[in-house]
């Protein structure tokens, strides 16, 4: 059984019908690409997988548990982590912090160990401080522990979010746009980010990505949507060579 | 006829209400900031009327279309100065900002003319248009003030309608509520629109204010505060950001504001009125004809 | 190591602001033991710890969690009539330090419990509406306390919305409160040092409340609540923690308010209060805790000392809230800003853009 098996979804808003009926295997330890066309419907998928939207029909499983319009956060704590298209990262908390929070769910004690400072309280703090640094190493971001995440330039947020993401212990990642608004040598960089954090981390990733460079050059496998719907699925040379892909692209039909 | 009574005064109480309701819907339509100081441009209007009116001896039309033209420069003036250097700052910078501008209106009030309450002079009371109607043999009585206030709602109301909907500048404004940024990229001047909403709200708000202090004439620097909160209730009750909303709004919170004085407590009525909006916001968090607004991710 | 630095830095700003509490604490003792303290200053020291409280409680709220409460005084309102009702109806039948600490335990409950009720379905709501229906909270409050008649009598207890007739009670019924003359009669139950233990004991709760888990979680769903939920965070929870905790210690400082004078009236804690208690904390820094304790302090003391300015206080704090408003979050100012501390650095080469909005 696939880690996610999503059959039949769509989402509706109003008469205008956004995503239908939309099916995605994903293995675990897959790198898998969804692309497509502006306004297929791509951040729609990823707002349906993560709870933001609840879908109109159809149904998501996540290694065998069905997480089909559950909140954001009981997903999150399901194992599906994801970044934003436009960086949504904890602007006004220190980059240390922002992967804290992402923590909460991991290294747990509650609020009155906090308040009365009881001694978990030290032993947990420590422990996140730790799990945290290590993942922002990862990042190399672990200099820039303590400056405030507003204060990082912009190629590093992107890859704070990720490692905010991965500090929810995901099973599944979802990486919106990762590379846009980088140069190709960040985005090489990136490239090489992602493919180790799929090995260290033994987990998949759905990314949504318009650099076709960088689409082809790391997922196993891809599906194409337009105007919500699929239009063709495969590993990159077939979605290269696929007319319908390729008439999608250039606006023919 | 008791009732009859109670609740005709209370829809005249509710067309004040709606007028002032008209200046928050629409602003919050528009530049998406709860003005906190509108009840209070209300309160300013009222001064002029007061002054023009009853201390000068001005015809009472003059005198409102004085007060519209001063509420209108105070209006636009004080979205120039303190809201529009925050149009892109957090919600919570701009309210707070309203709410210190609000505050800044009641205190040059009472520093320029105290804090004790004058006696406002109805502009309708030597009307030979109007005069109070005497029905079932006298057993109800609708006072001039009651008949012009719901009077003025109506047509105000009209011609607001017809403004937004067949006029190009209405469609600016309705094409500014949608979408700023787009709006702005299709050649709408954004800046003179919100300008424009900030007139037009003032000026209502003139209006409100000489009919408000008409039938109850007690005039104080805090007259608009209590007004200008429930007409924002009323607002948010039919629906914040829709017009007709702010109307049905507006003339539901008068009659159930002047129900529960007449057969709860006089002293509760302001809790009830409150206590409706909870319940609203509980149950139609975006009000009686208000439309869902969706946060793109 | 870069982890202790970290811990030590918010350990030693706490630290800082507990010194200034205590400091303030032992200057007035010391003015006190000399004589030099004015008898304005010393009937204003329960207030200022009251004031000071209040401003940190609504920090908790407005500049950690974010959102706008235009209600504090309506949970100061609760806090301080149930507080002293107990107060009072214990008075003499325990001991005082007990009847102390119920009305305190009770006062901050029950303001607590009201958090709760209102929070619930209003957290649902954001911003604006949140402030408005808070503000409506305050409303209903003092209404409701104003026309409020509760007595007992050998009978039990009695209530009307009325009048004090109304309750039907015994010759023999007490009034304890008499709708808008309030509860009169208090007696004095505050003290100075009292309400620096109680300081202490809110900055205590609060600072590590944010230094702690929960806290970055209620930190998180004000800079980003798409974000929060995202990571996993119950915003629901959070904001309802955020938001209760602060009611807690606004009924807790109403106790204090109260029960250092004879009478309370519910007119005391109306909207102007609650602006007030805003004021303290946008002056003090918006999510700045040490900032709310100074402000609510000096704020409180200032216009008694400057007896002249008191007309225009209020005009003041109107216009400096609008300023400190422009100057701290508006764009343009800020960018404005930037430039001039870059041309002062005398730095005009070009710096890492922090920032590109897609």
């Amino acid at each position: 059984m696939a880690l996610l098996e999503v059959s039949n979804l769509g989402i509706a808003f109003g008469g205008l019908q956004a995503v239908a009926q939309l099916d995605l295997k994903i293995e675990k330890g897959h790198l898998y690409g969804l692309i497509g066309p502006n306004g297929a419907g791509k951040t729609t998928v990823f707002n349906m997988l993560t709870g933001v939207y609840t879908p109109t029909e159809g149904n998501i499983v996540l290694d065998g548990k069905d997480i089909t319009g559950k909140s954001p956060d009981l997903i999150s704590k399901a194992g599906v982590a994801r970044t934003f298209q436009n960086i949504r990262l904890f602007n006004d908390m220190t980059v240390l912090d922002n992967v804290k929070v992402a923590l909460h769910n991991q290294i747990r004690y509650n609020m009155w160990t906090g308040i009365l400072r009881l001694p978990s309280y030290r032993e947990k703090e420590h422990q996140m401080n730790r799990e945290a640094l290590r993942l922002l190493k990862i990042f190399d971001l672990d200099k820039e522990a303590s400056l405030k995440a507003s204060q990082l330039p912009y190629g590093k947020q992107r890859k704070l979010e990720i490692a905010r993401a991965l500090a929810t212990n995901p099973k599944l990642l979802l990486l919106d746009e990762p590379a846009a608004g980088m140069n190709p040598n960040e985005t090489e960089e990136l490239m090489n980010t992602v493919r180790s954090v799929r090995d260290q981390f033994g987990i998949a990733i759905l990314l949504i990505e318009h650099d076709m460079n960088f689409v082809m050059g790391i997922c196993e496998e891809i599906t194409v949507l337009d105007y919500g719907r699929v239009i063709a699925h495969g590993d990159g040379k077939a979605i290269r060579n696929n007319p319908k892909v390729i008439a999608a692209y250039l606006g023919g039909d | 006829m008791q009732f009859l009574s109670y609740l005709i005064n209370g829809i005249s109480l509710g067309s004040v209400y709606a007028l002032i309701a008209l200046g928050y819907t629409m602003v919050y339509g528009i530049a998406k900031m709860l003005n906190f100081a509108h009840g209070d441009v209300i309160m300013i209007g009222s001064y002029v009327v007061f002054f023009a009116f009853g201390s000068f001896g001005l015809n009472p039309v003059l005198s409102i279309v004085l007060s519209m033209v001063v509420c209108t420069i105070l209006g636009v003036a004080i979205e120039r100065v303190a809201y529009r250097p925050l149009r892109e700052a957090p919600s919570l910078a701009v309210l707070i900002t309203a709410i210190g501008m609000s505050y800044l209106l009641q205190q040059v009030a009472q520093l320029m003319w105290t804090s004790n309450a004058k006696s406002f002079p109805s502009v309708v009371a030597n009307s030979s248009i109007f005069k109070p109607v005497s029905l079932f043999d006298g057993q109800l009585t609708i006072s001039a003030e009651t008949i012009v206030t719901i009077l003025a709602c109506v047509v105000i109301m009209v011609l607001l309608l017809y403004f937004i909907n067949c006029t190009s500048a209405g469609h600016a404004m309705q094409a500014v509520s949608e979408d700023r940024g787009a709006a702005q990229l299709m050649g709408v001047n954004v800046n003179a629109t919100i300008s424009l909403t900030f007139a037009i709200g003032s000026a209502l708000a003139a209006v409100a204010g000489a009919l408000l202090c008409s039938s109850y004439p007690s005039l104080q620097p805090t007259t608009g505060a209590m007004p200008g909160i429930k007409a924002f209730v009323a607002a948010v009750f039919g629906g914040i950001g829709s017009i007709p909303g702010a109307f049905l709004g507006g003339i539901l919170l008068g009659v159930i504001e002047n129900l529960s004085k007449a057969y709860i407590s006089t002293q509760l009525s302001d809790a009830i009125v409150f206590l409706v909006l909870i319940v609203v916001l509980l149950v139609k968090p975006t009000g009686l004809l208000g439309k869902k607004v969706n946060v793109k991710v | 190591m870069f982890r202790l630095k970290n811990l030590r830095k918010s350990t030693k700003s706490n630290l800082i602001t507990f010194g200034i509490v205590i400091g303030f604490y032992l200057v007035i003792q010391l003015l006190s033991a000399l004589g030099m303290l004015s008898s304005s200053l010393s009937g204003q020291l329960v207030p200022i710890c009251a004031y000071v409280i209040l401003a940190i409680s609504l920090n908790l709220t407005v500049g950690i969690l974010g959102e706008l409460s235009l209600g504090h005084a309506g949970f100061m309102s609760v806090g301080a009539f149930s507080g002293t009702i107990v107060w009072t109806t214990l008075y003499g039948q325990v001991p005082n330090w007990l009847g102390l600490l119920l009305a305190f335990v009770v006062g901050g409950a029950v303001a607590g419990l009201f958090g709760f009720i209102v929070g619930v379905p209003v957290l649902r709501l954001s911003g604006d509406y949140l402030a408005i229906v808070t503000l409506a909270f305050g409303e209903i409050v003092k209404n409701v306390m104003n026309a409020c008649y509760l007595g007992y009598d050998s009978k039990g207890i009695h209530f009307s919305f009325k009048d004090a007739a109304s309750m039907g009670m015994e010759a023999d019924g007490t009034t304890i409160i008499n709708g808008a003359i309030g509860i009169t009669g208090i007696k004095k139950g505050s003290t100075f040092i009292l309400g620096i233990i109680l300081v202490i004991l809110t900055l205590v709760v609060i600072l590590n409340l944010i230094n702690s888990r929960a806290g970055r979680a209620i930190k998180s769903i004000r800079d980003n609540e798409i974000a929060a939920r995202s990571v996993g965070i119950n915003i629901t929870k959070y904001k309802l923690m955020a938001f209760i905790t602060s009611a807690v210690f606004a009924g807790i400082a109403g106790v204090l308010y109260s029960l250092n004078y004879s009478s309370l009236v519910a007119k005391k804690f109306d909207y102007n209060t609650s602006i007030l208690i805003l004021v303290f904390v946008v002056l003090g820094g918006i999510g700045n805790i040490r900032g709310s304790v100074i402000a609510a302090a000096l704020l409180t003391v200032l216009p008694e000392m400057l007896r002249s300015l008191n007309d225009y206080r209020m005009l003041i704090y109107a216009i400096v809230l609008i300023l400190v408003m422009i100057f701290s979050q508006s764009p343009q100012v800020v960018a404005w800003r930037k430039r001039m501390v870059e041309m002062f650095r005398g730095r005009f080469s070009k710096r890492p853009q922090a920032k590109e909005v897609q």
